[in-house]
């Protein structure tokens, strides 16, 4: 993954007053946000706050209804914008990994080096098994996504996203649907890409990972953004009530954890 | 007089072999077996039937089944992807033709195909066309329903993710959720292949020539050809059976294999697994 990184420069996004709604339902009510490159943020807040459609909008796999994205200096929310070209430079890893069943994993994770950046094949198939290697599953190149278990799956799944050199990478929930045990794995490999220089941002529950790899933490309730900040401030003393009822109710093992979805 | 439930059920069951064993042995005694094997199984006479019915009679029943498939299948998926497209008029379009297709008879439609097409538009082509397309339409109504639920159940994350990747919307249907929607409904379309294989024979209503009969009109024929009763008829079912018997059994078995290696699996062992962990 450092290739990666060495070969693609680390872009930063600036979100301004982003709103989404569906029909009646505004579900991100003006957002502002901005990322340095290199830097990494993650978005925390309770089920149904709106960070998996903010960070769905940064790549627009889900289209804003207003404000402005950009992307390394890329305006994506520009009409005219190539959204594919777009898509190229922004890694996606998704809660439920959403590996290409039909292909192996050294498949996953050439086809859109070959079919998108036109890379000849030798070559996409060396990024691949060098970002698999990364990841530490060079080994399970020629297996197929069903054979694998679920951290495993989704360390193909960085690696993937990884292989296409993206300049920002987006991580949905990317432990959420992982075994207990499984966790681990892949929070060590984000934890090493953002060391990298990596931009990242990542929806996660996981507030050790956030605490210690984020430079930045914001809290969302209700589609705005409450409090953001340096994320040690922002776990360790929140100002908001809303962030610290959060908080307590993530952060206390005594206390009724409702799972999310 | 009372029995156990043992000696009820033993009752019951013996009751029923003796009927059965009481009616076979009627309807056998009943029976002319001679006249019965002279009528549907007198092969020895149809004999020089053979060359012909395979050579041409087969040849002919694969030519127009698998060139209708062939046919069926694209416009199929085409008319499948217009019904999930978002553009109104396409999907009004193919539910038009789709409902059409289903709802009238293959048999009118080879009449009208067969003898309008040509009267209409004043080609001549090959009969083998005419066939293809008359049997090719009706069959991709019923693939094109088919395919969509295929490609209804590859999960929307595949789209999504290849999208991510930077795929345009096309490459992603090519790449990505086609060949798994194919995957998913390959013992439906092989089912598909069977009933074109039967309905091939309604090619013998055109009033073809020799060198265009399929094996259903072989056999017809045979009837007046060959002093063997209906044993053509006979023949020309054990045919097809050697035709179709072999594409049920690859049915069962795209249907064991794609159960076995089934698709993403992990999504509901670890939605469990987590109910668990959290519980």
């Amino acid at each position: 993954m450092t290739q990666s990184v060495r070969q693609a420069a680390a872009a930063g996004v600036r979100i301004s007053d982003l709103r989404k709604s569906y029909g009646d339902n505004e579900v991100l009510k003006g957002i502002d946000l901005e990322v340095s490159p290199g830097e990494v943020v993650c978005l925390i807040g309770p089920s149904g706050s709106g960070k998996s459609t903010l960070l769905r909008c940064i790549n627009l796999l889900e289209q804003p209804n207003g404000g402005a994205i950009e992307v390394g200096g890329y305006a994506v929310t520009d009409p005219d914008v190539d959204v594919d070209q777009m898509r190229t430079k922004v890694g996606m890893v998704f809660q439920q990994f959403n590996l290409f069943p039909h292909l192996t994993v050294l498949g996953n994770c050439t086809v859109a080096q070959t079919k998108v950046l036109k890379r000849a094949k030798a070559e996409a198939e060396r990024t691949a098994l060098s970002e698999l290697e990364a990841v530490g599953l060079g080994h399970l190149a020629h297996r197929y996504p069903g054979e694998l278990s679920g951290g495993q799956q989704q360390r193909v799944a960085i690696a993937r996203a990884l292989a296409m050199n993206p300049s920002l990478m987006l991580f949905d929930e990317p432990t959420s649907a992982l075994d207990p045990e499984t966790v681990g794995d892949v929070l060590a490999i984000m934890r090493k890409l953002a060391q990298a220089g990596m931009t990242m941002v990542v929806v996660t529950h996981e507030m050790g990972f956030a605490k210690e790899v984020a430079d930045k933490v914001v809290f969302m309730d209700g589609g705005v953004v409450v409090e953001q900040g340096v994320a040690a401030e922002v776990i360790g003393n929140p100002q908001q009530a809303r962030t610290k009822d959060f908080l307590r109710r993530v952060l206390d093992p005594n206390h009724v954890v409702v799972e999310e979805d | 007089m009372s029995m156990t439930a043992r000696q009820r059920s033993l009752t019951i069951k013996a009751i029923q072999l003796i009927v059965l064993v009481v009616a076979v042995a009627a309807l056998v005694l009943a029976t002319n077996w001679g006249k019965v094997g002279k009528t549907f199984f007198n092969f020895g006479e149809v004999a020089p039937m053979f060359p012909d019915v395979i050579l041409v009679g087969m040849r002919n029943t694969v030519l127009y089944t698998l060139g209708a498939f062939a046919f069926g299948l694209v416009l199929g998926l085409i008319l499948a992807l217009m019904r999930r497209s978002e553009f109104g008029p396409y999907r009004w379009i193919a539910t038009a033709f789709i409902e059409f297709f289903r709802g009238v008879p293959a048999l009118l439609v080879m009449l009208v195909v067969g003898f309008g097409v040509p009267m209409a538009f004043e080609v001549k082509w090959p009969l083998w066309v005419n066939v293809i397309l008359a049997l090719g339409l009706v069959s991709s109504a019923y693939i094109a329903e088919t395919l969509r639920a295929g490609l209804q159940a590859v999960p929307k994350g595949q789209l999504e993710a290849a999208r991510s990747l930077g795929m345009p919307q096309w490459r992603a249907m090519i790449t990505i959720v086609i060949p798994q929607a194919f995957k998913i409904v390959l013992p439906p379309l092989t089912n598909e292949i069977i009933l074109l294989t039967k309905d091939s024979s309604l090619v013998y209503v055109l009033g073809v020539m020799a060198t265009q009969y399929e094996m259903t009109k072989f056999a017809n024929d045979g009837i007046n050809q060959y002093n063997a009763g209906i044993t053509p008829l006979v023949v020309g079912g054990l045919l097809y059976l050697v035709l179709t018997l072999p594409l049920t059994a690859l049915s069962r078995w795209f249907e064991r294999t794609t159960q076995a290696t089934s698709r993403a699996p992990k999504r509901a062992t670890e939605a469990a697994k987590k109910e668990e962990v959290a519980a």
